[in-house]
């Protein structure tokens, strides 16, 4: 390391070079100040001794040619003088050198302290490169480790997978083996499974059948002869060649379409190359395109009919020389197509340019009249919205609005009417079969008397009385409940059903209905509506069925 | 579109009969069969054990039913409600029972796969095929009827017959190049025989009939391998789901692969079009409380649903499979392709609630539906291009290219369909329940008209206005 040492050494160099330059000021500003406080250098006494000693500094100054001589105890001045004007100048000049000295020092100091901070900032990077160098080294030292490690492990597992294979290969031949020799005892306990049970005649092994089945082709069956082996050879090898033969034919079919593509690419071929021919430009083509020709001519249609090996290979060949010229001609269109496109794309660029800003003007002023357009509309459409205002169209809206309404209600209007009169008819209907009815139970009330009467009078020997008396009880059944109907009605309310007259008020059209159909033939009718809102068929029923006075009691207890 | 009354039924045991025109259900012991169009019944049976497994003769006129803890398997006629027929398979055991493709014969699979016993209702007469294997699809039949192919294990080794059901005279016999195989398919134009392995490898094999090989595929190695396979109608196609969430569909003229369907948790294909089924549960107004009574009236207390279109890109809700267990939930475990070949639907096990709809014209992905319950049965209708699914809720789910809609079943109680299956006119679906079936009949091809009753649509295009 060389470098550092140097520096070092110019480190330890310096304190004593700037000790020395302070020792030298020193020395040279001592005489100055001690020049004014000694005044007594030169006194009356000793002027000889100091004229003496100047001249001797004079002389060792090296100042020869002046010299001063004293004369009787005084000086001349002019050798004074000239001494005095030497050793100023000598002064001014050692000042001088002494002035550029001090600022060559400041600039060495300045130097110096600049070399020392370099020194420094390239210490520390020295320092921080070699701290990095021997990361590196470390670095470089693991990995190398890992390197061997890794590759130990590498040995030692290819030694495994070594031996993995070869226990593998041991494993599979022992296995294949052992699986052979099962199998082989295997079979040869089948066969003896089979000889035993063969041996065995085994009782259960048969089939049972009714009675024997033709066969499905409805022939019979046949004798297994020689003649049949051959037979069935024969019909295999049928079997064979008529796949053969039909494959054979599908691809005759496939290659004749084949064919005929060829045939077509041939033609279209020859048709994009010939009008090639007129132009002067290229003789190689032409020439190409008349061989072409004459190859395609006449040969082609041979080798296409021809099928031998010799016809093939014609055929490939001239098949691959076309192709190779249309190849090399389509290159060369290519290279000059693309030469004439990168002439003329500047200028085509410059138009399209043109033309695509012509296009995009126009179809702004397509788009701004759109615009304008779709905003007519909208205002439009605004004002006709905003436009309620005036009372005329608000009106004729209203108008529209409940005609349309009256226009539903008439429809409902009718639907409700003919809902209505199919009512109508309904209840005619009912109120005719009611008074049927009606008529019925009478003339059956009447039969049921008589014969009451007649039965009566056979029993009794009073006969003449006994009429007239049934006749008073009939019409006291009737009465009866009319009676009970006035005096009820606060029990029949508390019952869950409703009230006879709270019936009425629902529906008073079938209650009036019934109450006059059922009072007029038969006061148990009227019985019957207060058992309150039975539907009219069990009513119907009720009607029909209740005859007895037993009936009809058991009949009001019911809802009860 | 109507639903009928709801009829009994046991072990999800209920068929339509390949003429269509009946409909037999077994309840417990009896087989009960219904004319399809009046729900009358036609002929009552009763069996000796409760019924575990049924079938139709392919001429309608049988009935099988095979009563396995007994061993036992009885023949019904139609035509002749008195004849019977008793086949008992002995102390030997019984595990599946099936009709040839005559209708004439009765092949047995006894347990432990000890051989193949093939009864003859013409002749009475007992063949026996020894060595089936016991695997995923160990017997298929040609779509003709003509030859039957049957997986065998020997010797360690795979190995396939090929029987002409006929007179069950042997064709062909050859070893299979597969290491453990998992099932055999013929191709519906009767001549290739796919063959696959199980799932620990991924190989793919294609026999003649004469027992060619005519090529073997395999996508990938050393990672779980084929789980469905399935024919295009037109045998055009071989799609093949695995487990790494792809499909594969191979050409039947090279058998090489023409493109794979992925299934992405994130879907970004823009002509994909997302069905998300949201549950909502219908609010009831004061005031319309009344009119809901009289109309909607169960389905009151039920959730409605429907179909709303996702934003794409959408994301799939994804399970992930626990992978110490055998059989891992993920990968293709279904596929089926439309009746005019034109669709394929599959289901991602790890996406169980999705079901994707391909289209094979473009061989691009066209639809996904995304359930709120896991899809349990998808079924194509046989005639026409429209898909019916469900996922154990009241609801049984329609797609068609038009659009998409949800349908509750209007039953008492919840009806949980399990499963469906059409009728082969493709007017009328059957679900299916725990114990119950229900008809859905008359349903229109075109749903824009029928989504007036049942719902809303969703059209196509409407993603794109």
């Amino acid at each position: 390391f060389p470098n550092p040492l140097s520096s070092i050494s110019g480190i330890s160099m310096s304190p004593s070079r700037q000790n020395l330059h302070h020792s030298l000021h020193s020395t040279m500003a001592l005489p100055k100040t001690s020049y004014s406080v000694l005044s007594a250098f030169c006194t009356e006494e000793n002027i000889s001794q100091c004229i003496a000693y100047i001249n001797q500094e004079v002389c060792s100054l090296g100042l020869t040619g002046v010299s001063l001589e004293s004369k009787s105890g005084s000086l001349s001045a002019v050798p004074v003088l000239n001494l005095l004007y030497e050793v100023l100048q000598l002064q001014r000049r050692a000042q001088r050198a002494l002035h550029e000295l001090e600022t060559q020092q400041l600039k060495n100091g300045s130097d110096l302290e600049h070399l020392q901070h370099s020194n420094c900032r390239l210490k520390d990077q020295l320092e921080h490169t070699r701290r990095d160098n021997s990361g590196l080294h470390e670095g470089e030292r693991q990995l190398q480790l890992k390197i061997k490690t890794l590759q130990n492990w590498l040995k030692s597992e290819k030694e495994e997978v070594q031996k993995l294979q070869s226990i593998i290969s041991s494993r599979a031949t022992q296995y294949n083996h052992d699986t052979k020799r099962k199998e082989r005892e295997c079979t040869k306990l089948k066969e003896r499974l089979n000889q035993l049970l063969m041996d065995k005649r085994d009782k259960k092994l048969s089939i049972e059948i009714s009675n024997h089945v033709g066969r499905s082709d409805g022939k019979r069956g046949l004798w297994k002869t020689g003649k049949m082996e051959a037979r069935h050879e024969g019909e295999m090898y049928k079997a064979l060649l008529s796949d053969y033969e039909t494959r054979q034919r599908s691809l005759m079919m496939e290659n004749s379409e084949l064919k005929k593509v060829l045939q077509h690419m041939k033609k279209d071929m020859i048709t994009i190359l010939s009008p090639k021919k007129p132009e002067p430009a290229n003789d190689s083509l032409e020439q190409a395109v008349s061989e072409c020709e004459e190859e395609i001519g006449d040969p082609s249609r041979e080798t296409l009919e021809q099928s031998c090996e010799q016809a093939r290979e014609q055929l490939t060949n001239s098949i691959r020389l076309q192709w190779r010229k249309l190849k090399s001609h389509m290159e060369r269109l290519d290279s000059q197509a693309s030469l004439v496109a990168s002439q003329e794309r500047e200028g085509e660029e410059m138009m399209s340019r043109k033309e695509h800003e012509e296009e995009m003007q126009r179809m702004r002023m397509e788009l701004q009249q759109c615009k304008e357009f779709i905003h007519m509309q909208q205002q439009l459409l605004q004002q006709q919205l905003s436009s309620p205002c005036d009372e005329e169209t608000a009106a004729l809206l209203n108008d529209c609005y409940t005609l349309e309404e009256k226009e539903r209600l008439k429809e409902e209007w009718r639907l409700f009417n003919e809902q209505k009169r199919n009512f109508e008819r309904e209840r005619k209907n009912f109120t005719e079969a009611a008074i049927r009815l009606g008529h019925e139970r009478k003339a059956f009330e009447e039969d049921r008397a008589a014969w009451l009467k007649t039965q009566f009078l056979n029993m009794t020997p009073f006969v003449d009385r006994k009429r007239s008396a049934l006749s008073d009880s009939a019409l006291s059944v009737g009465t009866e409940p009319e009676a009970k109907l006035q005096s009820t009605p606060p029990l029949v309310t508390k019952s869950l059903f409703s009230t006879p007259k709270a019936a009425s008020v629902k529906m008073p059209s079938t209650a009036d209905l019934y109450r006059t159909l059922h009072l007029i033939p038969d006061s148990r009718g009227h019985g019957k509506c207060q058992s309150g809102e039975m539907s009219t068929k069990s009513r119907l029923r009720n009607c029909s069925t209740d005859c007895s006075v037993l009936s009809f009691v058991r009949d009001e207890n019911s809802p009860i | 579109m109507n639903f009928s009354e709801v009829f009994k039924q046991s072990n999800q045991l209920c068929k339509v009969s390949p003429d269509g025109k009946y409909l037999a259900t077994c309840v417990q012991y009896r087989l009960v069969v219904r004319d399809f169009n009046s729900l009358q019944i036609a002929h009552l049976y009763t069996c000796l054990d409760p019924v575990m497994h049924m079938e139709w003769s392919s001429d309608s006129l049988f009935i099988l039913c095979a009563m396995y803890k007994r061993g036992l398997v009885q023949v019904w006629s139609l035509e002749q409600p008195d004849w019977h027929c008793k086949i008992d398979e002995g102390s030997i055991g019984l595990v599946s029972s099936r009709w040839s493709p005559d209708g004439r014969h009765v092949l047995n699979t006894t347990e432990f796969n000890l051989r193949v016993t093939v009864w003859s209702l013409c002749t009475k007469a007992v063949s026996y095929i020894k060595y089936p294997k016991a695997c995923q699809k160990g017997v298929d039949f040609t779509a003709d009827g003509r030859y039957m192919a049957l997986a065998e294990r020997r010797e360690c080794k795979d190995y396939i017959s090929v029987f002409v059901c006929d007179d069950w005279h042997l064709l062909r016999h050859f070893e299979s190049e597969t290491q453990d195989l998992a099932g055999l398919e013929w191709s519906p134009n009767c001549c290739v025989l796919a063959v696959w392995d199980n799932c620990l490898e991924y190989k793919l094999l294609l026999y003649s009939l004469d027992g060619r090989l005519l090529s073997s595929y395999s996508a990938y190695e050393w990672s779980l391998g084929i789980k469905s396979v399935a024919w295009s109608p037109s045998s055009q196609f071989l799609a093949v789901g695995s487990y790494d969430e792809k499909v594969r569909i191979l050409n039947h003229i090279t058998w090489k692969k023409i493109t794979e369907f992925e299934h992405p948790a994130t879907i970004i294909n823009t002509k994909a079009v997302v069905f998300k089924e949201v549950e909502k549960r219908p609010v009831v107004g004061s005031e319309d409380l009344s009119i809901h009574q009289l109309t909607v009236d169960n389905s009151l207390f039920s959730t409605q649903s429907k179909y709303e279109i996702t934003q794409l890109p959408a994301q799939v809700p994804v399970i992930k499979p626990d992978p110490d267990r055998a059989n891992p939930k993920i990968g293709i475990s279904a596929l089926a392709f439309s009746a005019d070949n034109r669709f394929l639907a599959t289901k991602n096990d790890n996406m169980p609630q999705s079901l994707w709809v391909w289209d094979m014209q473009r061989l691009s992905l066209l639809a996904v539906l995304e359930q709120t319950a896991p899809v349990r049965c998808f079924v194509w209708d046989p005639r026409r291009p429209r898909l019916a699914l469900c996922t154990g809720n009241t609801k049984v789910y329609l797609w068609s290219p038009a659009g998409c809609v949800s349908v509750n079943v209007p039953v008492e109680g919840s009806f949980q369909v399990l499963s469906l299956f059409w009728h082969c006119s493709g007017s009328s679906l059957v679900l299916l329940s725990k114990e119950h079936i229900c008809l859905l009949k008359y349903i229109l091809y075109n749903v824009s008209l029928s989504c007036h009753l049942i719902g809303i649509l969703f059209r196509r295009h409407a993603v794109f206005l």
